[in-house]
């Protein structure tokens, strides 16, 4: 067995601070995007009206959500319950999730649709946070929302490079649910399947 | 006989206990856009049976599909709905696959029909 499965959830966190600079082998938000609508082109054909449409609700949807999450980490950032070990990575994961909604955001715009916009305000439940261990099950709890969301997502798209997209974003999720679960003292890969 | 059938109608039996606990666990899969006592991505939940779809309280998030659907939620057509979203109703913003295994729904659905209730289990946001 790999040792490292077993590292103390602070030398995890290091160890993916120090990851985080070497984090070069990831599509950007802009070839994110550029995937957006290669199906057709490809394909030499015009996606019909409704499959466009109804892939911009998706996106428009799955943007929404994104916008949530970066919002959600703000407040786990700036609640002074996160460990000088821990906050960089929150705020990293926060990053990301900036990240799919500049992709996500572009996406729609490319495909003729508006982005939503963040709201001016979230309903978190604040006053339940406490501890690191609040804010990183709450952030969990989103996280593994968010791996359920974009795989209900992928069979959906009318462009399948979309789903590619989706699906890119859906590891990413991924991993994040599994850090904060270890994190947590959780099996951080608790199952065979997602759903 | 039909008093029995009335009764039976008026009182809904409670939902199982381990349907309800196995609904929560699926319910996690909706929280990226739902909770039940606040609008979020998604509508909010509390309150659930018996409202029009397209309906809950502060939400504006809806398609003109859902809220044109005259649809009112309750377990039928829960069921319906949650097993392919976008064709129960082409055109919503749940752009969803749906959940696909008749047990885990009806486990779903016994879960939302006791976190939902208005006044007991929750209390909606406006």
């Amino acid at each position: 067995m790999n040792p490292s499965f077993f590292l103390p959830p602070t030398q995890i966190f290091q160890g993916r601070r120090r990851a985080l600079a070497l984090s070069g082998a990831v599509l950007s938000a802009s070839a994110v995007a550029l995937l957006g609508g290669r199906d057709a082109m490809a394909a030499g054909k015009k996606a019909s009206h409704s499959d466009t449409a109804s892939d911009v609700r998706i996106l428009n949807t799955a943007l929404g959500a994104e916008l949530e999450a970066i919002a959600a980490y703000q407040v786990g950032a700036e609640s002074g319950l996160l460990t000088s070990g821990v906050l960089p990575v929150a705020v990293a994961f926060q990053g990301h999730h900036k990240a799919h909604a500049d992709a996500l955001a572009a996406t729609v715009k490319k495909l003729g649709g508006q982005p939503v916009t963040a709201k001016a305000k979230y309903a978190f439940p604040v006053e339940k946070l406490k501890t690191q261990a609040d804010v990183l099950q709450f952030a969990a709890g989103l996280e593994k929302g968010a791996v359920s969301a974009y795989l209900g997502a992928v069979p959906v798209f009318g462009d399948r490079a979309l789903a590619q997209v989706a699906a890119s974003i859906l590891g990413d999720e991924a991993m994040h649910w599994a850090v904060l679960r270890q994190v947590l003292g959780e099996s951080p890969v608790p199952a065979a399947f997602m759903a | 006989m039909a008093g029995n059938a009335i009764g039976a109608a008026q009182a809904a039996p409670a939902p199982d206990e381990r349907a309800v606990r196995r609904g929560e666990q699926i319910y996690a899969r909706c929280a990226a856009c739902h909770a039940i006592e606040s609008n979020r991505t998604g509508p909010q939940h509390c309150g659930l049976f018996g409202r029009r779809a397209g309906t809950a309280p502060g939400f504006s998030g809806y398609s003109k599909a859902l809220r044109d659907s005259k649809i009112v939620w309750n377990a039928r057509s829960l069921d319906h709905f949650l097993q392919d979203p976008m064709k129960a109703v082409p055109g919503t913003a749940m752009g969803y696959a749906g959940v696909k295994d008749p047990q885990e729904r009806a486990d779903l659905i016994a879960w939302l029909s006791v976190a939902t209730r208005t006044g007991q289990s929750c209390t909606p946001s406006q």
